[in-house]
């Protein structure tokens, strides 16, 4: 059994030490530089590890705190043949460098016409439920998912994170790949060997055909536990489903299983306007109408910033609990079965 | 600071072809006069800038740079890629929306770029090439062959927060990277003498670390050893610099721009003191490299050569319609991978 960042920081030795090209840059990511205890650190959350004292200063880049400039370097060294992996903490410092992102990063291989190749990894952290506030719990997925040019990773367990960052490792776009801050020592079977993950295959986690329940990191594994128990109490079998890719995003394997159970749950933590759940919904009700025996329901977090009072965190959170009322309800509700 | 060059060669001014020099500095000159006109008769779509007035500071700069190197450039950047050796009918095509554009006519006159030549290309984004260069630099460095990078900035762009942190995150990682501000006194409508609040942008500069030089980018010898120098000492020392370039936008921000805010009569006589083209022709006369009739037959070479691309470029068609979906990514797709096929914003609609 392995956490997820344990599996992060061997998916780092085991690609660096394959591929020269790779280099890391971000904040701390060696840390103590210029002092005896330089490497010391390995990042905010470890991922980085050993890998300044294994690969050196020239490929472990520790930057000051500017990340405008260092995500535009990446994206400058990646364009000149590195394969730069950057740290970018937490996902809410996004804000700082939507233009690396949303101008740069996403936009350089297209508008010059498939000249440039930008072999790049943002690694982050999104998510509510360590009471670090407002600025350090947000879901800000939407609006990278919304970019052309970019491709989104979401992975909510071991497993799922060792396979997927390899693959994004030597992919040769740019990958926004993010964790949720809540799972990171969430441990389970990881098999030894190197393996890649293909993008744009959602993952399916149970298998039914009463209703399908589409989950993403955090919410996902809420999900898991909510379907378990709809299964042993109600006998309810739901096709639990995490796309772990957003972009691209596998509705086609959503849409066979709604073909199946006509009953559609979308669980995701970013706001309820403009997100991934309501693009999911969209996709469903344009391309998949006739199948629906219910209304697509959603459950995402309220329109509020991240309080930070564990009192009102736990209130802004969709629980276990929520999730299963919401598969008894999309499951009573017969008013779309007038339209099969 | 003198304007007036020195008339006696020093022993680099030895070294510089003044009549190719003049060649480089004219092609680019007649192609923004031309790019100038056809924008006005309305065949030339978008946004254009012109790089008149601020000839001599891309052809120095790039008169020192080889195929190591990576060069970054702005909204102002027709002057850049002419100077770095691109093809006259490429960048044309480009501006025109062509398929044979440099890019395939998918990023016009604001996004020019050139991954053979290391132009990593110029960008919309005020100020967003300074951390592409320092970026270039670090790969120039890993590949230990003593290449260099470039990021051409304006003035305007100087006071963009990316481009404070690229000065330092330079400094600090040690990258070998020329920060090149041309000074061309305005940033759209406001001066420079307004929106610096230093007194030089290579004084500033200078406080993040760098070594820093400001010159006088109208003439083409002072510009030629200040870059040469400058270019010399980051490759040998691996360590970023800062130079300014104190030019003149001749033309308004971008062409159509009725320049309210600036007096006709600073204009006229900018253009007739500080003209880099009519400098250097001066020069080339008074050392008596060439006369008259030879600088003559340069501009009338250079204006056939033009014009002719330019028709040439206009005679491509327009990128077919697939090429919309092309180049967005390197491996697969991204977005929704919808049913049977269906795809995203045009499901339902019939052309
Ligand atoms: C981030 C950003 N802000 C504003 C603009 C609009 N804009 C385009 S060019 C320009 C002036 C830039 O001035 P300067 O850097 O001096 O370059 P110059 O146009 O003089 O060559 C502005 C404000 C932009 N393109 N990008
Ligand atoms: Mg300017």
């Amino acid at each position: 059994m392995k956490s997820i960042r344990e599996v992060i920081n061997e998916v780092l030795h085991a690609e660096m030490a394959r591929d020269e090209a790779i280099v890391v840059l971000g904040e701390d990511v060696a840390g103590g530089m210029t002092t005896e205890g330089a490497g010391g650190f390995g990042g905010a959350f470890g991922f980085y590890s050993g890998l300044y004292e294994r690969f050196g200063s020239e490929r472990v880049i520790d930057c000051p705190i500017s990340e405008a400039s260092f995500v535009g370097a990446a994206v400058g060294a990646a364009m000149t043949g590195l394969r730069p992996v950057i740290d970018l903490q937490f996902f809410d410092f996004m804000t700082v460098c939507y233009d690396q992102l949303a101008n740069q990063m996403a936009k350089l291989r297209y508008m010059t016409g498939g000249q440039f190749k930008l072999p790049l990894v943002m690694i982050s952290l999104v998510g509510a439920g360590l009471r670090a506030g407002a600025q350090h719990s947000q879901s800000l997925h939407p609006p990278v998912v919304a970019l052309p040019g970019l491709k989104v990773v979401t992975a909510a367990d071991a497993y799922d994170a060792k396979g997927l960052l390899s693959a994004a490792i030597r992919d040769d776009d740019p990958v926004i790949f993010l964790l949720h801050k809540t799972l990171l020592e969430e441990k389970a079977e990881v098999p030894e060997e190197d393996y890649q993950i293909p993008f744009g295959e959602a993952r399916f986690l149970a298998e039914g055909d009463d209703v399908t329940v589409v989950a993403t990191l955090a919410m996902r594994r809420k999900a898991e536990a909510a379907c378990a128990r709809l299964a042993a109490e109600a006998g309810i079998a739901a096709d639990l489903i995490d796309p772990r890719t957003l972009s691209p995003l596998d509705v086609e394997a959503i849409a066979e299983s709604v073909e199946v159970t006509g009953r559609l749950l979308i669980v995701d933590e970013s706001t309820p306007c403009c997100g991934i759940a309501q693009e999911i919904a969209s996709a469903v009700a344009q391309h998949c109408f006739e199948w629906l025996r219910a209304p697509i329901r959603v459950l995402s977090t309220p329109f509020t910033p991240v309080p930070f009072s564990p009192a009102l965190e736990d209130l802004y959170l969709p629980t276990e609990r929520q999730i299963e009322n919401s598969v008894r309800a999309l499951l009573a509700d017969e008013s779309a079965s007038v339209l099969r | 600071m003198s304007l007036q060059a020195s008339n006696r060669p020093t022993e680099s001014e030895a070294q510089v072809d003044l009549l190719e020099s003049f060649r480089a500095l004219y092609r680019i000159r007649h192609f923004e006069r031309l790019v100038k006109r056809e924008f006005e008769q309305g065949n030339i779509p978008g946004f254009t800038h012109l790089y008149l007035g601020q000839e001599a500071v891309a052809v120095a700069a790039c008169a020192h740079l080889d195929e190591r190197d990576y060069l970054v450039s702005n909204h102002r950047g027709h002057g850049h890629a002419l100077a770095r050796g691109c093809d006259l009918v490429a960048i044309f095509a480009e501006i025109l929306g062509r398929a044979g554009g440099l890019c395939k006519g998918k990023g016009g006159s604001m996004h020019l770029a050139d991954a053979v030549r290391g132009f990593l290309g110029c960008n919309g984004i005020v100020g967003a090439g300074a951390p592409l260069a320092v970026g270039a630099a670090l790969t120039a460095k890993r590949r230990g062959e003593g290449g260099v990078s470039v990021a051409f900035l304006g003035d305007g762009a100087s006071n963009e927060g990316v481009v404070f942190e690229s000065l330092n995150l330079a400094v600090v990682l040690r990258l070998p990277v020329v920060f090149l501000f041309e000074n061309n006194q305005y940033g759209e409508a406001t001066p420079a003498r307004y929106a610096v609040g230093a007194e030089s942008i290579a004084e500033r500069a200078a406080g993040f670390g760098l070594k820093a030089t400001r010159f006088d980018g109208t003439d083409y010898l002072t510009a030629h050893a200040t870059l040469g120098e400058i270019i010399h000492y980051v490759r040998e020392s691996g360590a970023p610099a800062c130079v300014e370039a104190d030019v003149v936008r001749f033309e308004g921000h971008y062409v159509g721009d009725s320049q309210r805010y600036r007096s006709k009569r600073d204009v006229a006589a900018a253009q007739a003191e500080r003209d880099p083209v009519a400098r250097l022709e001066q020069l080339i006369l008074e050392r008596g490299v060439g006369e008259a009739d030879a600088l003559a037959a340069v501009r009338a070479a250079v204006e056939k050569e033009v014009e002719g691309a330019y028709l040439t470029a206009r005679r491509q068609p327009f990128p077919e319609p697939a090429e919309l979906f092309r180049d967005i990514y390197a491996t697969d797709v991204g977005g929704p991978i919808l049913p049977r096929g269906r795809s995203l914003g045009q499901g339902e609609v019939v052309p």
